[in-house]
């Protein structure tokens, strides 16, 4: 078993090594698009492997590490490489390299013609391989080499089209937006560096396991080291899955290739926080205080990018603030303490926005690069499969039973209503009306309506089979995916019908246990009533946008901006974040450390300073240079002068 | 073995003896005898490295030679894990900057590729030193070459450069040589006989009154941290590296500036514990500053070498930090970090040169738009770029990680806020060194040459692709590096505990028998002279 654990995430590295050495001279894109996809398949198939022989396993005994050897030993520090299958790690692992697959195959058709084919594939290749480092780790920080590798694929592959144009505040490339969300990952990856120093000091070691088994021993719940070190971590989190306050990253990311935007930028990369919290969950759940913050953070997250997802024009964009807002209930979720309903809406959500973005993906082909969905519509007559696939992903995204997100979404509600209180489930359930309302504006703007493209050169189609394969399989899996989810309210059999629920519970429980939970199976009324409160604001969004967009076309779009007024021009701005950001930080920094730093600590103070000695070294030498005359009779004057006066000094004194 | 080591000292010195006996227009022969003297020296080294035990304490493969016998100066040389690393870092970086320099250097060949020899020759002898007097001697004659290196063959403004290069660094090193003297008196007066040998001065100065240590410390220290150069003694760098060819930036930011920390590390950790003590957190603040200063001003930079050279400084000062953690996690960081910033620091420099080389300007707003040119240089760039921004899997993240982690743990700077704003310097650096990549490989070329530049070509590769392979192997597997120096960074961080806390939390292997340790005449024992200092130690503070 330990040599197919350990293949797992090493297949895409040699996906990724041959890519990148041979790949330039391959002529064949088919040749790379099968070594690249297959790749990931293979890694695909052993996790599943891995994944039977878990569960073949007792519970208790569901936690397996392969050490590959020792990496880091300095003093009393020492950290391998090595790799830890337990359901969590192998959940993600599964959905990595599943949704990986498909986003692989899809590419093999979106990327067609493009003269770096080859290069693509590798980055690809190295993003999966990065990604199930960060999973599979069995410390910390090899996890955070697979975190910041993450982060420089995701940098690779935003600036991929690095000769195109891209806009936005201060970006004026596709590489400009790779740096802002390279750079600002960094800050978040700062937090989680000085965590592991903290935890170095406390627990000597930065193994999961022994961090996990011992945190309850090591600290009292509530003490302040424990909260400092799970808000460094967290500060990692709101960076990697954009979150406040350094979302911002994440909407320029859609200067790359769509495929990269579904893979790394919905489905997988950006749940790397959810992951990190949940794999610590133990000693986060010692942090009443942290969990607050990560609740209320991630509420209004949900709450401010939904809102700005309302007016996007860009298809894109509405759905890079969708999971930023996705991501913002999932967060709502850890903090509450619900990260099975997290992790679970990790799973739903990979499927989902994945098949929307790789829809997007086939509309933007299909209008040649067009993304401005005021100049689509109509485009359900050309493409009826992608049509109805978005229409799965639009229910799902919307929570409309029984699709997967519906069940995903349920159990986020209920739980942040227990745990959190009315207000934190009044926040979702508005962020999710307003999702139902975008996704459906999307629909009706994009696929219905009079067809505002340019007939004359652009004649939309549906997209090959290559593309619309993976398209079918994701929206198979939005519809059926929250079988692995069912709540007990809904089932109530003897046992727990949550498949997903049972097979992590050896993970999270000791967090339950620091957090004095009991699982109970037990069934509340208000479940039912939030259940169908929740579906009926999904379907009131649904109707109102549907009302507006598909019954009004585009002239809804003039009637929104009216009626919003200001309030538009705010949401169309982003709440302003990135100008703001931009002239309280960045331009600051630039002018500090030109005038201030350079030009005038150190050329005019510290260099003057130096120079100035010199030169009044060399004057005080020009000064004592006249006394060397090269006359003799004058240093015969001098040394007369010096005998008498020396003389003299004898004689009186 | 011990010739071995001689070996690496008189290969290169031979060459430059050779070569000035080489008539000037045989300039093949002149290259070959310094590639092959170079490289020969590199297999010392790598012999040196696979005999080294590094699971002894204490220095490995003496050799001592009677010199001034009055004084008892000798030409003593050995050395341990932390000179091994330096040695190697050393001889591997100068076949690299010899092959840097075939192209560029096209006037007095013979003199250059002399004095190049020369200056490794110095080098190694700084690291390897075990004679004060004999340190010295070294120390002073890098300088020597090194000025012809940047005065000669250096840009517009070489000068200006040189002179400021060599006066700066004389300032300090003046100061260590009334500190040589000094120590060598106080073995006389309290020991028996002036002395400049090391392994007896490492038992005996760290007996001097305190109010003595401060100043003997801040002789060393100064002339130290203007080579490392510590902020805000780093004006000179700049200017040397900006006038200096391709390979003199390259040994002097991969291998002059590991001279000040090594010595921070061997002489005033090893000799002046105490007063180490009570610097400790006032130099790793300087650290701190110089990692977030060098970074912003840096930042600033439109000159591609000045942004390097400002990229030192940041660089510098994780090294700075992690030796006065006084740990052996943030020394064993430092010690790799002056291996990996040599490496990765060299790459650029190397880099920044094939460029000139093409364009003839250093000027970042000249370039832009490579990438799609030049597709081979673009992706060992953004390596080199990637290693010297810490990113993990490659060199740079292990010694950042660890000099951090050392200051974050340390007992003797007891504040966690160093190792804060030191990681706050990562950031920084990403932007910097981003900066610096996008400049030059983005966007519209600049300036319409661009589009006619050719990739880089076998001879420049085979200067970038060792240095990768490096960057790799150190970022996956440090260990082989790790281990070299982990003993006898343990010794010294249980030492300094044991004097200022009275216990210590390493384990040390046991040392040498102590027939095998040289016992000079009059002095008593060199370990009775320290357990008598410690019981002279103040009991130490709760």
């Amino acid at each position: 078993m330990d040599f197919i654990i350990t293949a797992i995430p090493l297949i895409p590295l040699a996906g990724f090594v041959v890519l990148g050495l041979l790949g330039w001279r391959w002529r064949s894109e088919t040749l790379i698009g099968i070594v690249g996809s297959s790749t990931v398949g293979v890694s695909f198939l052993l996790s599943l492997l891995t994944l039977g022989w878990l569960l073949q396993l007792p519970a208790s005994q569901q936690s397996h590490t392969v050490t590959l050897y020792r990496w880091v030993v300095a003093g009393n520090f020492h950290a391998d490489i090595a790799f830890h299958v337990d359901p969590l790690s192998i959940v993600f692992a599964l959905v990595v390299t599943g949704v990986g697959f498909l986003i692989h195959v899809y590419s093999i058709g979106y990327m067609h013609g493009d003269r770096s084919f080859w290069r693509f594939f590798a980055y690809l290749n190295l993003f999966i391989f990065m990604m199930l480092v960060l999973v599979l780790s069995s410390n910390l920080l090899l996890t955070f080499l697979g975190w910041e590798g993450v982060g420089l694929c995701s940098y690779l592959l935003i600036g991929f089209w690095y000769d195109r144009h891209f806009q936005g505040v201060g970006i004026l490339w596709t590489t400009d937006a790779g740096r802002k969300a390279f750079i600002i990952n960094r800050i978040g990856d700062v937090g989680m560096l000085l965590a592991m120093f903290l935890l170095v000091k406390q627990f000597g070691t930065l193994e999961y396991t022994a961090i996990n088994a011992q945190a309850a021993t090591v600290f009292p719940v509530g003490s302040d080291i424990v909260t400092v070190i799970t808000l460094l971590l967290f500060l990692a989190c709101t960076g990697k899955s954009a979150q406040i306050p350094l979302a911002v990253w994440l909407p320029d990311a859609m200067a790359g290739p769509t495929p990269v935007s579904a893979l790394i930028h919905a489905a997988t990369m950006v749940t790397a926080g959810i992951f990190l919290v949940a794999r610590l969950s133990p000693l986060f759940a010692l942090a009443p205080t942290t969990l607050g913050i990560i609740t209320v953070i991630g509420a209004l997250t949900a709450l401010a990018a939904a809102t700005i997802g309302l007016v996007q024009t860009d298809i894109k964009k509405v759905l890079a603030y969708s999971t930023i807002s996705q991501l913002g209930f999932m967060f709502t979720a850890a903090g509450a303490g619900a990260f099975t309903a997290a992790v679970f809406h990790v799973v739903t959500h990979a499927f989902f926005k994945a098949l929307l973005f790789l829809g997007a993906g086939a509309v933007i082909h299909a209008l040649h690069e067009q993304q401005n969905i005021r100049l689509m519509g109509g485009l359900k007559r050309y493409m009826p499969t992608t049509y109805r696939l978005f229409l799965i992903a639009g229910l799902a995204i919307a929570g409309i039973p029984p699709l997967s997100g519906f069940f995903s979404k349920d159990a986020i509600l209920w739980q942040v209503f227990e745990e959190v209180g009315v207000i934190g489930w009044l926040v979702l359930t508005a962020a999710a009306f307003c999702t139902a309302f975008y996704t459906f504006r999307l629909i009706g703007l994009v696929f219905h309506g009079e067809e505002r493209f340019d007939h004359r050169h652009i004649h939309p189609h549906e997209a090959p089979a290559v593309m619309r394969i993976p398209l079918l399989i994701l929206g198979f899996l939005s519809l059926t995916g929250g079988l692995l989810g069912i709540p007990y309210a809904l089932f109530p059999i003897g046992t727990n019908p949550n498949l997903l629920e049972r097979f992590l519970e050896p993970v999270f429980t000791p967090a339950m246990v620091a957090l004095g939970r009991a699982p109970v199976l037990a069934i509340h009324w208000e479940e039912y009533v939030l259940m169908l409160l929740a579906t009926g604001v999904g379907i009131g969004g649904i109707m109102l946008a549907w009302r507006l967009f598909v019954g009004e076309g585009i002239s809804a779009e003039r009637q929104m901006e009216q009626r919003l007024g200001k309030l538009y021009r705010l949401l169309g701005h982003k709440y302003y974040v990135d100008e703001v950001y931009q002239k309280l930080i960045v331009e600051p920094v630039q002018q500090v450390s030109e005038r201030f730093f350079w030009r005038l600590t150190d050329v005019m103070l510290i260099d003057g300073l130096v120079n100035g000695v010199a030169r009044v070294i060399g004057q005080f030498g020009r000064a004592l240079r006249r006394l060397q005359t090269g006359i003799a009779q004058t240093y015969a004057a001098v040394m007369l002068a010096g005998i008498l006066a020396l003389l003299s000094w004898l004689v009186f004194f | 073995m011990v010739w071995v080591l001689v070996g690496t000292l008189a290969v290169p010195l031979a060459g430059f003896l050779f070569i000035l006996a080489l008539p000037r227009r045989h300039v093949r022969w002149i290259h070959a005898v310094s590639l092959t003297a170079s490289l020969v020296t590199l297999a010392l080294a790598i012999a040196l490295w696979i005999a080294f035990r590094p699971n002894e304490a204490g220095f490995q493969f003496h050799i001592a030679v009677r010199w001034i016998e009055a004084l008892d100066i000798g030409f003593r040389l050995g050395i341990d894990g932390i000179s091994l690393l330096l040695v190697l870092l050393t001889t591997f970086l100068m076949p690299i900057a010899l092959l840097a320099s075939l192209e560029p250097i096209r006037h007095r060949q013979k003199e250059y590729y002399a004095m190049m020899m020369l200056l490794e020759s110095a080098m190694l002898g700084v690291f390897v030193a075990l004679d004060t007097f004999l340190f010295y001697v070294f120390w002073e004659l890098v300088l020597i070459p090194m000025y012809f290196i940047i005065g000669i063959w250096g840009g517009g403004n070489r000068v200006y450069a040189a002179l400021k290069f060599f006066l700066y660094t004389l300032v300090g090193s003046l100061l260590m040589l009334v500190a040589i003297v000094w120590l060598g008196v106080y073995a006389e007066q309290h020991a028996g006989s002036f002395t400049a040998d090391f392994e007896r001065l490492r038992y005996i100065a760290p007996n001097l009154p305190i109010e003595l240590q401060r100043w003997l410390f801040w002789a060393f220290a100064l002339s130290f941290c203007i080579k490392v150069p510590l902020f805000p003694l780093h004006t000179w760098l700049p200017d040397a590296h900006v006038e200096a060819p391709t390979a003199g930036s390259v040994i002097l930011a991969g291998v002059l500036l590991k001279m000040g920390t090594y010595g921070l590390v061997r002489f005033n950790l090893e000799l002046f514990p105490q007063a180490s003590f009570e610097y400790a957190p006032l130099l790793a603040w300087l650290g701190v500053v110089g990692i977030l200063y060098g970074a912003l001003v840096a930042f600033a930079q439109n000159d591609m070498k000045k942004l390097i050279a400002y990229s030192s400084v940041s660089h510098l000062g994780f090294i700075v930090l992690g030796i006065f953690s006084m740990t052996v996690e943030g020394l064993q960081g430092a010690l790799l970090q002056m291996v990996n910033h040599g490496l990765s620091t060299g790459m650029l420099f190397l880099c920044v040169g094939m460029l000139y080389e093409r364009r003839h300007t250093r000027e970042l707003a000249e370039f832009g738009g490579l990438a799609p040119r030049m597709p081979v240089f673009a992706v060992l760039v953004a390596l080199a770029v990637l290693s010297s921004a810490g990113l993990p899997g490659l060199n740079g993240f292990i010694g950042e990680f660890l000099s951090l982690l050392g200051a974050a743990q340390s007992r003797f700077l007891d504040s966690f806020l160093p190792a804060v704003l030191g990681a706050c310097g990562i950031i920084l650096a990403a932007a910097y060194l981003l900066k610096f990549y996008h400049a030059l490989m983005f966007g519209q070329p600049g300036n319409p040459e661009n589009y006619h530049l050719r990739d880089i070509h076998w001879l420049e590769r085979l200067q970038l692709l060792p240095l990768v392979a490096l960057f790799l192997l150190i970022g996956l597997y440090p260990r082989p590096f790790l281990q070299t120096s982990e003993v006898a960074l343990r010794g010294l961080v249980a030492k300094l505990e044991q004097l200022r806390f009275g216990t210590t939390t390493i384990g040390v292997p046991e040392p040498k028998p102590p027939s095998e340790q040289p016992s000079p005449p009059g002095v008593g024992e060199p370990q009775k002279l320290l357990e008598e200092q410690l019981r002279r130690m103040p009991p130490p503070r709760p």
